[in-house]
């Protein structure tokens, strides 16, 4: 048994503590637009927020998450109009789109705490976030694309 | 002449014995009527239910998904394991017809109702600094507001000869601290604060200083670090090994909030410490316990963490990595861990700069090595925020490469048999509340 806050709306899930966040989001909650990549945190796929931070779902059992408030992709903005997911349309970031989700919440996490990122700075910050189509380049374009708009829409 | 001497000599054993046997025992006090005892005020209740927390009686006097202050926490001591008792005011297995007097006896000197000596696992010498007032609040909250658990104590896993309770007047006598807490007049009034709290009921030293072969706290290593439920509680004094100095305001955003971003987290046994006791003193408690255990630190309060040369270097350094195609623990650490810890050109709070963290510069993993295998839960650390453990994604092969890795490019000089330690570590009982 576990409650927390997904998206804003509180849900009560009747799991064991030790099932994976991952399974309890798509299982039991039908939203299935986090991904499951490897399994043991190291590709990226499944990253959520909680709390805001950027957290691997797969590894994170349910019982952690205990009263935290968590955001997936599904709740990263009302009508997707994150500026990163404004700029991933734009750039046309995604090929086969398996890691995307992972990689935006990654992506949204690093511009919360780092708002001008400089190359290496992305890259040390999305190195975990694993992309079998190789858009790496596309990624990184977006998020500077992306902390740009960040910056014109706190000067307006 | 041998005669003499022979005789002289049990003649001594004789008298030793009887004065010990004078100095051991504790008459029982009478149980009492429940009911008559509880005439006390609300505001004594408040104040109870406040002190009961923050001496996180609860934590050592409920299992993990127990009845609270049922008892039955079981305590792993280097003599065997230790049962708490059940302290809800229960009239046949609880303390429900123990008398104030028989309360305030046992939390000063260890001693229960029927006169028989408690196990130090109690930290009465702490409970014994507190003034009376403040334990018959204890008393009165418990009394009035917990409620009554039918539950018999388990049996201790102490084995023979070190289970005779009478043998603990012995420990006593020996190594307690009897003395009742003395205002220090050379010192201001919120130290004087700070010191009857984290002396008192907050009892840091129970965990923070070492203890000896017997288990007494050897007080004049006060707060000077000690192993504690498979973690290491770290020392709160200059001999710390954290590179950055504590300062006041350190200590003070370390227990307000969870962490100090250039120190480390309340993880592992300190997180109910934090999150479920010493939030619930009064603010300016909090800045009282501050300001004395920043006494134990030769600092200023006005030094400059984020400005401080180690803090930079470390900062630096994350840009001139070892290459993660040789060294694994690098690899590992650049896949798994850095796109949380790492910093840009300022260390944020909720982005552990690990080189610079209590638990890479500890002289032993095991703090890091439990973040690792376990994470940090929502009620542990910084609220609202966790970290996902490893254990089931990671070897101990893996855990170790990257231990020593950050342990590497903290500076320090490796810890030896990592990888046994690794696998050590994690054999050992998951610390849960």
């Amino acid at each position: 048994m576990a409650n927390f806050k997904i998206n804003g709306k509180p849900v009560r899930v009747d799991v064991d503590n030790d099932t994976p966040l991952l399974w309890v989001i798509r299982d039991e909650l039908a939203m299935t637009g986090t991904k499951f990549g490897c399994g043991i945190g190291t590709c990226g796929a499944c990253t959520v927020h909680v709390g805001g931070r950027a957290t691997r779902s797969c590894i994170t059992p349910v019982e952690a998450v205990e009263g935290a408030d968590i955001t997936t992709i599904e709740g990263l903005s009302e009508n997707g109009e994150h500026p990163l997911q404004v700029s991933w349309q734009k750039l046309q970031v995604p090929q086969c789109g398996y890691c995307q989700s992972g990689q935006i919440m990654q992506a949204a996490a690093l511009l919360k705490d780092i708002p001008n990122p400089t190359d290496s700075d992305i890259d040390a910050v999305m190195g975990g976030n694993l992309c079998r189509c190789m858009t790496y380049v596309r990624i990184r374009s977006a998020i500077h694309e992306a902390a740009n708009g960040v910056k014109e829409d706190s000067h307006e | 002449m041998l005669k003499t001497m022979v005789y002289g000599v049990c003649g001594a054993v004789v008298v030793g014995a009887v004065l010990f046997g004078v100095y051991a025992w504790h008459p029982s006090i009478d149980e009492v009527s429940p009911v008559a005892e509880h005439n006390f005020t609300p505001e004594m209740v408040a104040k109870g239910k406040m002190l009961a927390a923050a001496g996180y009686c609860d934590t050592c006097h409920t299992p993990p998904g127990g009845a609270p202050y049922g008892g039955n926490y079981e305590m792993h001591t280097q003599f065997g394991s230790i049962y708490s008792s059940n302290i809800t005011p229960d009239e046949e297995t609880g303390i429900g017809r123990w008398s104030k007097a028989a309360f305030i006896r046992a939390m000063r000197s260890g001693v229960s109702r029927d006169g028989s000596h408690l196990f130090p696992a109690f930290p009465y010498e702490h409970f014994n600094k507190m003034t009376d007032e403040d334990i018959t609040a204890i008393y009165a909250y418990i009394m009035t507001s917990v409620a009554p658990v039918k539950q018999v104590k388990k049996d201790n896993g102490i084995p023979f000869p070190l289970n005779i309770r009478w043998l603990q007047a012995g420990w006593k006598l020996l190594f307690a601290d009897t003395q009742q807490f003395a205002y220090n007049p050379d010192k201001s009034k919120q130290f004087n604060r700070g010191a009857y709290l984290a002396e008192g009921i907050a009892h840091c030293g129970a965990c923070h200083t070492p203890r000896n072969a017997l288990g007494a706290e050897q007080y004049e290593k006060m707060y000077q670090g000690a192993a504690i439920d498979g973690w290491i509680a770290p020392s709160l004094t200059a001999t710390s090994t954290s590179p950055i100095p504590w300062r006041e305001q350190d200590f003070y955003e370390y227990l307000t909030t969870g962490n100090a971003p250039f120190h480390s987290s309340a993880a592992g046994p300190m997180a109910p410490v934090m999150h479920k006791g010493l939030t619930q003193l009064p603010d300016e408690d909090i800045h009282a316990i501050s300001a004395y255990l920043a006494d134990f630190n030769n600092n200023e309060a006005s030094a400059s963490a984020a400005t401080h040369d180690v803090v930079q270097t470390a900062l630096a350094a994350q840009h001139t990595q070892a290459p993660p195609r040789i060294d694994e623990g690098a690899r590992l650490y650049a896949t798994a861990c850095q796109s949380c810890h790492y910093n840009s050109d300022q260390v944020v709070k909720g982005r552990p700069l690990l080189a610079i963290s209590s638990s890479t510069n500890l002289d032993q993993p095991t703090n890091l090595i439990n973040v690792v295998l376990d994470g940090i839960h929502n009620d542990q650390g910084i609220a609202g925020v966790v970290m996902p453990g490893f254990r089931d994604a990671l070897s101990d092969e893996d855990i170790s490469a990257i231990a020593a890795y950050l342990r590497q490019s903290a500076g320090k000089k490796p810890w030896p048999n990592l990888q046994q330690q690794v696998v050590d570590i994690r054999a050992q009982p998951r610390f849960a509340h």
